[in-house]
This record gives structure tokens, C-alpha cells and sequence, in this order.
């Protein structure tokens, strides 16, 4: 869009790098809650790259998309907390799997 | 003197867009290479507030005064909002069902990647 054209591509592929790491410990985590914590860091990184993105393509309809994706982000996040609890804490289980 | 008013509006938002880039790679490092799961939590949590403070404000400052930048502060409030509450919420409800977090000596870790 203007002159800023390649940091705005740094930014956006040291986003790109970080959620492939947060990828890395969803799958290595050997506990449940370093996955959540992994899918929740994820999930806001894609708010931060669909900004960047916006003002890479010059499109400020993009801005609408990261609020809307932050905002179920946030709501998954705390469903799959709520359902792991009441179902740790009602059986007793291990929780490393 | 709006030309230099402009490159130094430029100077400083590829500052803070580049100080957001660096935390956010410093707060995906970190949860890779922390030993165990609180560790972990607070090396996340940094992306959640000072990369989005970072990139956030450089991206204001090269809006001016119009719709994106409402809109970015209001991603930007929400974001500094609730990531914390994801965190606390996160580590409460470990906490609760009893994760097992033992005393970590910083010279003995052995789990390390990358």
C-alpha cells in the first residue's frame, strides 16, 4: 500500500513463524492444558496477522474479520476450560495422557 | 516541516512494529523451550500484551484519524482485555484440578528444543 511494504512482510512472516511453534507445543504438550494454552496463542496470533494483512493489501476489511475471530477465540478458549474442569474435577482422572 | 513531521512518524512506527515482531517471536520461542506449564503460561501471556500494544500502536500511527483506526483500537482494547482473563482463567483452572508443577532448578532443566 505504501512504503512500509517490506516491514509489513517481516511482521507477518514472525507471525507466521511463532504460530508454527505454538503448533509444535499443541502437539508435544504433554499435558491438556499446554494444548489449550497453544491453541489459545494461535488463535490470537491470527488476529494480530489478519491486521497486518490488512494494512499489507491495503483492504480495511480485514480489520472487521480479526475482531470478529478475536472475540470467538476468546469464547472457545473458555468453553474447553469449563468442559476440562467439570470433567477432571467430577472423575478424578490423570490429566496427562 | 510536515515532510519531517512524516518521516519521523514513519521512523517510529517501523520501530514499533518491529519491537512487536521481536516480542512476538520471543514469546514463541519461550513456549517452546520453557520447562513446564506455568512457565510456559507467562511466556504466552507476553504476545498477548506487548506484541499487540506494539504492532497496534505502529499501525495507528500509520492511519492518521479515520475508521481503521478506531477500528484497530478497539481490536487492540479487546485483545488487552481479555488476554489476561484467558491466562488467569487458563492457570485457575490448572491450578484447581491439581497440575502438578514441581520445583524446576534452572541449572538442571533437561527439556530443551530447538
Amino acid at each position: 500500500m505504501n512504503d512500509h511494504s517490506l516491514i509489513y512482510i517481516g511482521v507477518a512472516i514472525a507471525i507466521l513463524a511463532t504460530m508454527v511453534l505454538a503448533v509444535i507445543r499443541a502437539i508435544k504438550g504433554p499435558s491438556i492444558y499446554d494444548r489449550v494454552l497453544a491453541a489459545n496463542m494461535f488463535g490470537t496470533k491470527t488476529a494480530l496477522l489478519l491486521a497486518v494483512v490488512a494494512f499489507l493489501f491495503g483492504r480495511s476489511d480485514f480489520l472487521d474479520l480479526a475482531l470478529a475471530y478475536a472475540l470467538i477465540n476468546l469464547v472457545g478458549v473458555l468453553a474447553v476450560l469449563k468442559f476440562f474442569e467439570s470433567k477432571l474435577s467430577a472423575e478424578k482422572e490423570s490429566i496427562h495422557d | 516541516m510536515i515532510d519531517l513531521l512524516n518521516t519521523m512518524l514513519d521512523f517510529v512506527s517501523d520501530g514499533l512494529l518491529i519491537l512487536g515482531a521481536v516480542c512476538v517471536l520471543i514469546g514463541g520461542i519461550g513456549i517452546l523451550r520453557m520447562p513446564e506449564f506455568f512457565t510456559r503460561l507467562h511466556a504466552a501471556s507476553l504476545t498477548d500484551t506487548m506484541a499487540t500494544l506494539a504492532l497496534f500502536a505502529g499501525m495507528m500511527l500509520q492511519s492518521g484519524l479515520s475508521l481503521a483506526t478506531f477500528k484497530l483500537f478497539a481490536i487492540m482494547a479487546f485483545l488487552l482485555l481479555t488476554g489476561p482473563t484467558a491466562t488467569y482463567a487458563m492457570a485457575n483452572s490448572a491450578l484447581s484440578t491439581g497440575l502438578e508443577s514441581p520445583e524446576v532448578d534452572a541449572d538442571e532443566v533437561e527439556e530443551t528444543t530447538l
